[in-house]
């Protein structure tokens, strides 16, 4: 099972990733590990831009042939971007879950805390825990 | 020309403009009636225009191209396909039933059936009254989860919003539960396959509406704490829903009402042999205890002066409700009744009784060639589990590879991936009806496929080589939809044109 | 007696390679307190037995002339339709899980897709769900689904949709705290008023329902309805005869374009007409057919065409992770068994058919129809509910009791209408009465000399 954990983004214990971009909006997406749990993902749901999401609100979907997931939203904040191209070709979130696979990108409330995510350290015993 | 091929093309290809099955049409009729033109059709539907023997010979092939249990052994666990006898069929096609409209003056003889069959439902379930209304599974237990929450609220005791589910459920519990607007919580089970009462009492509390139980099972062993669970969740005021899906394995041997269940719902197109009709229809009755009589849904036949007629609203003010637009599957019924006539009381008895021997044979057998057993030291019911992890790891074998290589030797592939809690597993149920023959020529051919992981495992990843096609490619179905025929446009251009 | 193969030396040698004694022992993890005593069953029957039972229960209930509707319509069964569908490879076959075993079913559910989409002018259809009632329902958790600019769970029943079909919807949907709100009919044409719809302009509504012809048999004035709808931001789900399809408007060209949008959302029905026959009430089934849009808010099974590892056309489920054995609490909706055979019988019937045996069907309906109407309405007493154009059903309006004159029909062995003193008590004594293209004028003559009859009668008591 492929596992690429990068060392510059924040993590969840559902398999979200966080990015702090340039110019200070977040950008998410799921994990190597999700991914690859998945299996050939066949169709991505994007929540649409201007749309305020809760921290931990159901935010998106992605589906293989086999397994349907939510996405969850892992701070509080307004989507000011995502990703169409995963509409047709879902496949970018297998092959580079970390860049073009990207989700939405959120401009984060004030009152988001990013000491609510993991580090690249605990996500890894994370996960090995989980496995166990 | 190409060579003799199992495919058949679709019907659309078949077709031709201006052709046509015309002794079907029926002779016009004069009349003045018009439909106001904007609400015409402007162009007919993109439907074929074949002859009466195209449009048979293309459906038979296409019949052809299935495996059936008229046609092949069919061991597929949770879905008892047993033998349909054909004098189900035949008696409940009689013209009279078949042509009678369901809104017409109650039919008495229809009718007398029905009332029987709910009378001996009740009587092989242990429960105190029957609706033939459900029209499936699924939605049986609908109608059972609804009555709960009827049940509840009827008390005023709105503070119920949980319906405790096992793991090992099948998918419709935990999807039925959200349908009647409750929340899931999963409770697991113990190595040995039974609920974990511990887990349990944890989970029962004053918002447990109740609990939906398959027993045996779905993993093929009889749960024995059922008293305790039963009472466990009572304790706590929450009902008990028994799952019928595995009926067949205690048919006349322990009855769900005399287990605690509250409600109950039959697949009567498992346990009592109606055609499962390449997907449906079913048939799903409720049973249910004295005090969720009131809440059963509509309408159910009763009997007042030697009179038979269908009980409604204002019989059963406090109803669910009404499920489906007439009856129910009225006819899916009628064959369930013939059925259980045919069997009678010995009948019924024997059932049971030889479902569990057949399984059991079978996972001793199966175990002696090599496979293991997911729960060795249990007895089977009416089916039971092969674990096939071990093959995973040595010869990279899967589950899928197992049940795509049995359709080459003639066996429909037993239930594979479900339940999801055991690894590579394969859920097998034989049914009573199956010969020990047959069930000696599936050992042959499992011992057969033992040989292959080892010696040629690219047979069985490739697998199956004999059928109309080989392994499908899902993700592509998924992602490129491919759901009607496109040709529809060309289509309706005159030939020639 | 059971279906059981087992010879006393087969039990013998089975039981010995389980190790036990007797089958008795297979059941020994059942507590003792709990095992089951005698039953009270009736004693076995042979299957001559069981034919003499039945050929006398059926010879009870007969074969009267039927003229009513209401959601089930007896037209010609073509010879084919259940020869064919009860061959034992359809018969007796499961769900298609298996796809390389089930080539034949699954390319059958993909014609019936296909066929279905043909007559209601939508992108994609389910392969069935339970029947025309039970659709409604999931048509209305589906809505509330897939309408994201709604969050009110309301949605508009007008009061000319068939009203069994309005409590199963309120029975399944109403768990989930979706209500759902009147709109009347006009008294005089028989049909949804567009002015009562307009007084809810304003508020907040998940889906509005049309159904085509309405229960009264009346057509409604679809563009309107729908125009209306989409302009409030409401999806329309269509409630639709398949039969009446071959002459109707398909759903998907009702109204006009606002917004990018023209037609029907979600097109749902009973789809028993096609080759399925009345049998009591059922197995009948459901169809249902939306835009390609909201194909995973769709409920039921769907099947789709691939290709296999050689590159061969074949037939496989897919989108299953919509459905409850993927996303077990979160799926569409608890449905897995369908009414598969039915299917089979109604893609064998549209295709035996066609467009224009389909389309000879419909117009032979409606001709009928009005032939019936003349014929009754000149029975003194007996007058025509509405004003607005019917297709194959229509009220008639009696000055007698419904009931009284209708069993007076059934001891002639007719079943003149379906009383509708109880659904609609404002309409006085009324019964919607229906005509197929199998009644013929010998038919229609013998329904108006009992009435005749029956009217006077009544009349005299």
């Amino acid at each position: 099972m492929s596992n690429n954990i990068p060392a510059d983004l924040k993590y969840t214990k559902s398999h979200e990733w966080v990015r702090q971009t340039q110019n200070g909006a977040l950008e998410i997406g799921i994990t190597d590990h999700a991914q690859s749990a998945l299996g050939d993902l066949v169709f991505v749901e994007v929540p649409d831009v201007g749309r305020a999401l809760a921290a931990g609100e159901t935010c998106a979907v992605v589906e293989s042939v086999k397994a349907a997931s939510d996405v969850y939203c892992p701070l509080a904040g307004k989507v000011v971007a995502n990703n169409v191209a995963l509409s047709s070709k879902p496949e970018l979130l297998n092959e580079d879950p970390y860049g073009a696979g990207w989700l939405f990108r959120l401009e984060a409330d004030a009152s988001a805390d990013m000491k609510s995510l993991m580090s690249p350290a605990l996500y890894r015993t994370f996960l090995a825990e989980e496995s166990k | 020309m190409t060579e003799l091929s199992l495919r058949e093309p679709l019907i659309f290809e078949l077709s031709k403009p201006g052709r046509g099955a015309v002794t079907q049409f029926p002779p016009n009729v004069a009349g003045s009636v018009r439909v106001p033109e904007n609400l015409r059709r402007r162009s007919p539907p993109a439907l074929p225009e074949v002859s009466e023997l195209q449009a048979v010979r293309h459906f038979t092939r296409l019949s052809q191209m299935n495996f059936s249990i008229d046609t092949h052994f069919y061991p597929l666990g949770s879905c008892t396909m047993k033998y349909n006898p054909k004098a189900c069929n035949t008696y409940a096609m009689l013209p009279e039933f078949l042509g009678r409209h369901p809104l017409g003056p109650e039919p008495q003889g229809f009718l007398a059936c029905m009332y029987e069959l709910q009378g001996m439902l009740q009587e092989i379930t242990g429960m105190q009254a029957v609706s033939l209304t459900p029209m499936a599974g699924a939605q049986g237990e609908f109608a059972g989860v609804a009555m709960i929450r009827a049940y509840h609220r009827a008390r005023n005791d709105t503070g119920r919003t949980e319906i405790i589910v096992p793991q090992a459920a099948h998918g419709t519990n935990p999807a039925t539960a959200t349908m009647c607007g409750y929340t899931v919580r999963e409770i697991p089970c113990d190595a040995n396959g039974d609920v974990d009462i511990e887990a349990l009492k944890l989970a029962v509390s004053p918002a447990t509406a109740g609990i939906m139980l398959t027993n045996p099972s779905t993993l093929g062993v009889f749960e024995r704490k059922i008293v305790q669970i039963a009472r466990t969740v009572h304790e706590a005021g929450g009902l008990l829903y028994y799952d019928g899906a595995n009926l067949n394995a205690i048919l006349g041997k322990v009855r769900p009402g005399d287990m605690g269940f509250d409600v109950i719902h039959m697949n009567l197109h498992k346990t009592f042999s109606t055609p499962h009709g390449g997907g449906g229809p079913g048939s799903g009755a409720v049973g249910v205890s004295a005090r969720l009589k009131a809440f059963l849904p509509l309408p159910i036949v009763g009997k007042e002066n030697a009179r038979y007629r269908w009980l409604t609203e204002g019989d059963l003010p406090q109803s669910i409700g009404r499920l489906s637009g007439f009856m129910g599957n009225a006819g899916v019924n009628l064959r369930a009744y013939i059925y259980m006539r045919l069997l009678g009381r010995q009948g019924m008895v024997r059932v049971a009784e030889f479902a569990a021997l057949n399984a059991n044979y079978l996972m001793k057998r199966l175990q002696a060639i090599g496979f293991e057993a997911a729960y060795p030291k249990r007895r089977a019911s009416h089916e039971f589990i092969i674990t096939l992890k071990q093959e995973h790891k040595a010869y990279h074998v899967s589950a899928m590879d197992v049940a795509k290589r049995l359709l080459d030797y003639g066996f429909h592939a037993p239930t594979t991936y479900f339940p999801l809690l055991v690894p590579e597993c394969l859920l097998i149920e034989p049914t009573e009806t199956e010969a020990k023959e047959d069930l000696d020529r599936f050992c042959d051919a499992m011992a057969s496929i033992r040989e292959e992981m080892r010696h040629d495992p690219e047979k069985l990843a490739s697998a199956p080589h004999t059928m109309p096609v080989r392994r499908l490619d899902d993700v592509r179905a998924a992602k490129q939809l491919d759901l009607i025929w496109k040709g529809s446009a060309a289509y309706q251009e005159p030939l020639g044109s | 007696m059971a279906f059981i193969p087992h010879t006393a030396e087969d039990i013998a040698r089975m039981l010995g390679v389980i190790g036990v004694n007797g089958i008795e022992d297979l059941f020994d993890e059942i507590p003792a307190e709990l095992r089951a005593g005698a039953l009270s069953l009736p004693e076995p029957l042979s299957e001559m037995e069981i034919g003499r039972l039945m050929g006398e229960r059926a010879a009870i209930d007969g074969r009267p002339l039927n003229f009513i509707g209401a959601g089930a319509y007896e037209h010609h069964i073509p010879a084919p339709v259940w020869s064919i569908a009860t061959r034992g490879e359809f018969y007796s076959a499961y769900t298609p899980y298996q796809a390389e075993a089930s080539q034949g079913t699954l390319q059958l559910v993909y014609e019936y897709q296909s066929m279905m989409c043909a007559l209601t002018g939508m992108e994609v259809s389910n392969a069935s769900l339970y029947d025309g009632a039970s659709a409604l329902a999931e048509a209305c958790l589906m809505a509330v689904r897939s309408n994201r600019s709604s969050s009110s769970r309301r949605i508009l029943m007008p009061r000319a949709v068939n009203p069994t079909y309005a409590q199963v919807a309120r029975a399944i949907a109403g768990n989930q705290d979706i209500s759902f709100v009147p709109v009347d009919y006009d008294r005089f044409a028989g049909v949804t008023l567009l002015e009562a719809l307009e007084a809810y302009s304003a508020q907040d509504f998940t889906a509005l329902i049309v159904q085509q012809p309405n229960f009264f048999g009346s057509l409604e004035e679809v563009d309107a309805l729908t125009n209306w709808a989409h302009e409030n931001k409401i999806l329309l789900i269509a409630l639709v005869n398949p039969i009446s399809l071959a002459l109707l408007k398909p759903p998907a060209q009702w109204g006009t374009e606002i917004a990018g949008v023209r037609g029907a959302d979600i097109v749902c029905g009973e789809g028993q007409s096609l080759g399925v026959p009345l049998a009591s009430g059922g197995p009948y089934f459901g169809f249902m057919a939306t835009r390609m849009h909201y194909v995973r808010q769709m409920p039921g099974r769907i099947v789709g065409r691939t290709v296999d590892t050689e590159g061969r056309p074949g037939f496989s489920l897919t989108l299953q992770a919509r459905e409850q054995h993927i996303r077990r609490s979160k799926a569409t909706s608890n449905i897995c068994t369908n009414q598969g055979l039915m299917v089979t019988a109604a893609t064998i019937y549209m295709s035996l058919l066609g467009p224009r045996g389909l389309e000879a069907v419909a117009q032979a309906s409606m001709q009928r129809t009005g032939e019936l109407i003349s014929a009754l309405c000149q029975v003194a007493g007996v007058k025509r509910g509405f004003t607005a154009p019917h297709f194959h059903e229509a009220v008639l309006l009696l000055d007698r009791p419904a009931a009284e004159v209708l069993a007076a029909l059934y001891r002639k062995g007719i079943i003149g209408g379906l009383d509708l003193s109880e659904r609609y008590p404002e309409l006085g004594s009324a019964m919607l009465v229906c005509a197929t293209e199998t009644k013929l004028s010998v038919d229609i003559d013998r329904y108006r000399a009992a009435l005749t009859d029956a009217m006077s009668a009544s009349c005299a008591t």
